[in-house]
C-alpha cells in the first residue's frame, strides 16, 4: 500500500458531502477499530465491493493483557463474561440436581485454569474466524493503531512501530471503551479490570469488587458462583440508570448467596503484601459519607468502575472531530456523522447511545447501507431490549419505573407486576419469591 | 325450584378450576365436582386435574431431571470436578416430584375454599340440563342443581385394547409420574409430544428406552421440526423403532414384558423385552359417565369431544365446556384457563370478550425443546401458496454448548412470512434449549401482526439464543448455507 504526500490533503478539503470527485484515495472506507461496530461495518461495506480497510489493535492492559480481532464483546466482555456466568449456573445446577435423584459426591470443586483455558480457546477461535471472515470479504486488516494525521488520511503503527499512512474517501471510528482506573495509588500496578480476568492464568481466591456497574456485579456474581470469597466495594447506588427496584433486587440475591456488600466506601489506597499468583492486597477504603476508615484483605481487586471511549489519542483534532471534552464521546447525528462530513462513529464511543454490541451491529450496517446502497433506514435506539447476567438474572425493555413516572406522571402509568417461583426450583426448594416481573403501561394509550 | 348454585363446574382441572374461581370473584356461588377414577393399574391423584398431576407439572420436572444430568456432563468442561460416574436415582426424583404435585393439589383446595367454591370430591353425571347427581367413591350419592354447568372433565389416555396384553401390562402417562421406583428399559410405542417428551428424559435419567413409531412423529405439528426433534433424540440416545407397530405384550416369568412387533418396512416380526410399556397413543375425551345423551349434549361422532360454538356453549342452554374435553380447540393449560376465565366474565361479568385461540404458542419439552406460534410450513403453504410464502431459516450453536462440547446439530428456527406487501409473520419455530421462555415473548409480536421488517428494526439481547431470531435473514428459496457464524 502506497503512503501519500502531505500535500493532496488541502484537495481533500475542498471535497465535501455527496458530489463523487474522481480523486483517488486508497480506500472507500477505512474503520478504525475492529469490535462489533467496525466489523460489522467493513463486511457490509465489502458486500457492495467497496475497498475497505480495518485497523484494529489493542493497546495491552496496565498488567501487560491483550488480544486479537474481535473487539471487547468477544474478548474481554459479552463471550467470556457469558461463559463464566453459565459456568457458575452449572455450578447451581449440581446443586439442584441432587435434589432431583443425581449422586455423586459431596465435595465438588471448580477449577479455574479449566475453565478459563476452555473459554479462552473459544475465544481464539472466534479471532481467527474473524480474520478468516475479513479475508474472504477482501477486506484489509491490519492489527495496527490508527489515527488521524490530517484530511482524509490516517497513521498506522504496527507492534514493532513500523508506521504506514493511508488514505480514505470515508472513515469510520468504533474504537471502543477500556476501563476506567481509580486514579489511588497501586490501583494499576496491582488492581485488575474485566480486561484482565477472563485471561487471569491463576485463580483470582478472594476478590474485592469495586464498583455497581453490571460489569461489577456480573463479575462478581459469577466469582461467587466459582465459590471465590467475593466483597463488591460499593460507592453509592447499584446498577445507575437501571430501574433502582430492581436492581436492588437483584443486590439483596446476591446477598443472600453470600457476596459481601460494603455500601458507602471508597477505595484510597491499595498496597501489596505479597506478591504471588495470586499475591495478597490490603486495600484501605474511606466512607463517603463521613471519616471512617477500613481496611481488609484480598487476593483480588477487581475495578469496574465505568469505561472511558478511547477518542483522545487517535488524532480527533487533526481533523476537527468535537468530542464531548469531559466524557470523550463523540456526538454524532441521526446517521452516525460526525460534524465532519466523511468521518463517522458507531458503537461505545457514541454519546448518548446504548453500549450494546447488538446496537453498534445495527447502527454499523444501516450506516453501511445508506453510504453505499441507497437505502433510507436510520438505526432506532428506542426499545432496545438488554440483559445483565448477574446471577439472578435480569432482562429489560423500554421504560424503567421511574422514567416512566418522570416522563408520563405516577397518575398516569399503571403498573403490573407478579412474583413467580421457577417451577424449575420448587424440588430444590430454593429461592422462593424472588423472581419477579413487571410491566408498566401508559394509561391515556390504553 | 331454584338452583342451589350459579354455575357448576364438573371437572377440577386447568379449566374448571379457572372458571369457578374467576365466578366466584363476581359473588356467585359457585361449586366444583373433580374426581379421579384410577387407572387400569390403579394411580390416582388429587385436585387440579392433568396438567398439575399427570402432566406439565411433573413432565417438566422429569424433564428439568434429566436437563441437570446433563448439565452434569458439561460443567466438567466449565471446570467442576465431578468423580464419575453418576447416577440417577429414581425414588429420590419421583418423591420430589410428587410432593410438589401433592402441594399443589393442597394449594388447589385452599384456593377454593378462600374464594367460598363448594368443592365435591365426586363423579358427576347429568339427570337433566340443570342437575347433577354427584357419587363418592364409597357410592353415597349427593343431588347439586345449577343455573349454569360447566363441563371440564378433560381426557385420559387411550389404551390400545385392540393389542393382547395391552391393557393388563402397559402403563401410560397416568401412571410414569406416579411411579415409585424405576420404570427401567421402556417402550413407549406410537408418538405423541407426550410420549416424546417421556421418551426424552427417560433416555436422560439414563434408562434404556425405545420410541416405537408407526408413521410420522408429532402429528400436526411443522414436519421438518418434528424431524429435527427426533433426530435430536436419537443422537441424545433414544432407540427409534420406525415404521413399526405392536402386535402383543405378554408377561415373562421374570416379571418383564416381552412384546412382539411388526415391521412394516422389512415385512418382519420382531421382538424385545422391557421393564415397561408405556401407551401414548392419543387421549381420549372423558365424557363415559357424564350421561351427556340424556341432556342432548352434541358431541363429534369421531373424537368423541364435545362440540361448542365460539363463546364455548354446548348444544344445550346453559351448558358450556372448555378445555381438552372441547372439539377443535388446542389441547393446552393456558387456552383452557383464558377460555374458561372469558366464560366466566361473560356470563356473570358483563363482558362480551371471546376467547381467540389464534396464534397461541406452545412448547414440546424433549431434550432439545421445541417452541413454536402461528402456522407451520405445510399449513402456510397450503393456505397461501409456495410463492406466496418467504421462509427464513438459520442453524446455530447456543454459545453455552461451545465449550460445552455439544452437538448443536438440531439447533435451528424458522420464520414464515407472507411474501408480499408488510410481509406479516405467519409462524415462528425454534429449537434450542429453553424455547419456551424464547418463544413466549415473540408470540406476543405475532399476536400483534408483527412483520419481517419490524422484525429486523428490533435490536436482538446478545449474547442469547434467542437474539437469533431477529437477524434470520437467509431464506430457504436462496438455496444459501444457513448456519450462523459468529458476532
Amino acid at each position: 500500500v502506497q503512503a501519500h504526500k502531505e500535500d493532496k490533503p488541502q484537495k481533500l478539503l475542498e471535497m465535501n458531502g455527496h458530489t463523487s470527485v474522481p480523486y483517488s484515495y486508497n480506500y472507500d472506507l477505512i474503520v478504525i477499530g475492529g469490535g462489533s461496530g467496525g466489523l460489522a461495518a467493513a463486511k457490509e461495506a465489502a458486500k457492495y465491493e467497496k475497498k475497505v480497510m480495518v485497523l484494529d489493535f489493542v493497546v495491552p492492559t496496565p498488567l501487560g493483557n491483550s488480544w486479537g480481532l474481535g473487539g471487547t464483546c468477544v474478548n474481554v466482555g459479552c463471550i467470556p463474561k457469558k461463559l463464566m456466568h453459565q459456568a457458575a449456573l452449572l455450578g447451581q445446577a449440581l446443586e439442584d440436581s441432587r435434589k432431583y435423584g443425581w449422586q455423586f459426591t459431596e465435595e465438588v470443586k471448580h477449577n479455574w485454569m479449566t475453565m478459563t483455558e476452555s473459554v479462552q480457546n473459544y475465544i481464539g477461535s472466534l479471532n481467527w474466524g474473524y480474520r478468516v471472515s475479513l479475508r474472504e470479504k477482501n477486506v484489509t486488516y491490519e492489527n495496527a493503531y490508527g489515527e488521524f494525521v490530517g484530511p482524509h488520511t490516517v497513521k498506522a503503527t504496527n507492534k514493532r512501530g513500523v508506521e504506514k499512512l493511508y488514505t480514505a474517501e470515508r472513515f469510520l471510528i468504533a474504537t471502543g471503551e477500556r476501563p476506567r482506573y481509580l486514579g489511588i495509588p497501586g490501583d494499576k500496578e496491582y488492581c485488575i479490570s474485566s480486561d484482565d480476568l477472563f485471561s487471569l492464568p491463576y485463580c483470582p481466591g478472594k476478590t474485592l469488587v469495586v464498583g455497581a456497574s453490571y460489569v461489577a456485579l456480573e463479575c462478581a456474581g459469577f466469582l461467587a458462583g466459582l465459590g471465590l470469597d467475593v466483597t463488591v466495594m460499593v460507592r453509592s447506588i447499584l446498577l445507575r440508570g437501571f430501574d433502582q427496584d430492581i436492581a436492588n433486587k437483584i443486590g439483596e440475591y446476591m446477598e443472600e448467596h453470600g457476596i459481601k456488600f460494603i455500601r458507602e466506601f471508597v477505595p484510597i489506597k491499595v498496597e501489596q503484601i505479597e506478591e504471588g499468583t495470586p499475591g495478597r492486597l490490603k486495600v484501605t477504603a474511606k466512607s463517603t459519607t463521613g471519616n471512617q476508615i477500613i481496611e481488609g484483605e484480598y487476593n483480588t481487586v477487581l475495578v469496574a468502575i465505568g469505561r472511558d471511549a478511547c477518542t483522545r489519542k487517535i488524532g480527533l483534532d487533526k481533523v476537527g472531530v468535537k468530542i464531548n471534552e469531559k466524557t470523550g464521546k463523540i456526538p454524532v447525528n441521526d446517521e452516525e456523522q460526525t460534524n465532519v462530513p466523511y468521518i463517522y462513529a458507531v458503537g461505545d464511543i457514541l454519546q448518548d447511545k446504548l453500549e450494546l454490541t447488538p446496537v453498534a451491529i445495527q447502527a454499523a450496517r444501516l450506516l453501511v447501507q445508506r453510504l453505499y446502497g441507497g437505502a433510507t433506514s436510520k438505526c432506532d435506539y428506542v426499545n432496545v431490549p438488554t440483559t445483565v447476567f448477574t446471577p439472578l438474572e435480569y432482562g429489560a425493555c423500554g421504560y424503567s419505573e421511574e422514567a416512566a413516572v418522570q416522563k408520563f406522571g405516577e397518575e398516569n402509568i399503571e403498573v403490573y407486576h407478579s412474583h413467580f417461583w421457577p417451577l424449575e426450583w420448587t424440588v430444590p426448594s430454593r429461592d422462593n419469591n424472588k423472581c419477579y416481573a413487571k410491566i408498566i403501561c401508559n394509561i391515556q394509550d390504553n | 325450584g331454584k338452583n342451589e348454585y350459579d354455575l357448576l363446574v364438573i371437572g377440577g382441572g386447568s379449566g374448571g378450576l379457572a372458571c369457578a374461581k374467576e365466578a366466584a370473584q363476581f359473588g356467585r356461588k359457585v361449586a366444583v365436582l373433580d374426581y379421579v377414577e384410577p387407572s387400569p393399574q390403579g394411580t390416582k391423584w388429587g385436585l387440579g386435574g392433568t396438567c398439575v398431576n399427570v402432566g406439565c407439572i411433573p413432565k417438566k420436572l422429569m424433564h428439568q431431571a434429566a436437563l441437570l444430568g446433563s448439565a452434569l456432563k458439561d460443567a466438567q468442561h466449565y471446570g467442576w470436578n465431578i468423580a464419575q460416574p453418576v447416577h440417577h436415582t429414581w425414588s429420590v426424583m419421583a418423591q420430589a416430584v410428587q410432593n410438589y404435585v401433592k402441594s399443589l393439589n393442597w394449594g388447589h383446595r385452599v384456593q377454593l375454599q378462600d374464594k367460598k367454591v363448594k368443592y365435591f370430591n365426586m363423579k358427576g353425571s347429568f339427570s337433566d340440563p340443570h342437575t347433577i347427581r354427584g357419587l363418592t367413591k364409597a357410592g353415597k350419592e349427593t343431588v347439586v342443581t345449577a343455573e349454569n354447568i360447566v363441563i371440564a372433565t378433560g381426557g385420559r389416555p387411550k389404551y390400545p385394547t385392540h393389542i393382547a396384553g395391552a391393557l393388563e401390562y402397559g402403563i401410560t402417562s397416568d401412571d410414569l409420574f406416579w411411579l415409585k421406583e424405576s420404570p427401567g428399559k421402556t417402550l413407549t410405542p406410537f408418538v405423541f409430544n407426550v410420549s416424546l417428551e417421556c421418551a426424552g428424559f427417560l433416555t436422560g435419567l439414563g434408562l434404556d428406552t425405545t420410541v416405537m413409531m408407526r408413521s410420522i412423529p408429532l402429528r400436526g405439528f411443522d414436519q421438518q421440526m418434528a424431524s429435527l426433534v427426533t433426530e435430536h433424540m436419537e443422537s441424545y440416545g433414544t432407540k427409534f423403532l420406525k415404521k413399526c407397530f405392536p402386535t402383543k405384550v405378554e408377561k415373562l416369568e421374570s416379571n418383564r414384558l416381552q412384546v412382539t412387533w411388526k415391521n412394516t418396512d422389512l415385512g418382519t416380526e420382531e421382538t424385545d423385552s422391557f421393564n415397561t410399556v408405556m401407551w401414548a397413543v392419543g387421549r381420549a375425551p372423558d365424557t363415559k359417565t357424564l350421561n351427556l345423551e340424556t341432556v342432548g349434549v352434541k358431541t363429534n361422532s369421531e373424537t368423541g369431544k364435545i362440540i361448542v360454538d365460539a363463546s364455548e356453549a354446548t348444544s344445550v342452554p346453559h351448558i358450556y365446556a372448555v378445555g381438552d374435553i372441547t372439539e377443535g380447540r388446542p389441547e393446552l393449560t393456558p387456552t383452557a384457563i383464558a377460555a374458561g376465565k372469558l366464560l366466566a366474565r361473560r356470563l356473570f361479568g358483563q363482558s362480551s370478550e371471546l376467547m381467540d385461540y389464534d396464534n397461541v404458542p406452545t412448547t414440546v419439552f424433549t431434550p432439545l425443546e421445541y417452541g413454536c406460534v402461528g402456522l407451520s410450513e405445510e399449513a402456510a403453504v397450503q393456505c397461501y401458496g409456495s410463492d406466496n410464502i418467504e421462509v427464513y431459516h438459520a442453524y446455530y450453536k447456543p454459545l453455552e454448548f461451545t465449550v460445552a462440547e455439544r452437538d448443536a446439530t438440531q439447533c435451528y428456527m424458522k420464520m414464515v412470512c407472507l411474501r408480499e406487501r408488510e410481509q406479516r409473520i405467519l409462524g415462528l419455530h425454534f429449537i434450542g434449549p429453553n424455547a419456551g421462555e424464547v418463544i413466549q415473548g415473540f408470540a406476543l409480536g405475532i399476536k400483534c401482526g408483527a412483520t419481517y421488517p419490524q422484525l429486523m428494526k428490533t435490536i436482538g439481547i446478545h449474547p442469547t439464543c434467542a437474539e437469533e431470531i431477529t437477524k434470520l435473514h437467509i431464506t430457504k428459496r436462496s438455496g444459501l448455507d444457513a448456519t450462523v457464524t459468529g458476532c
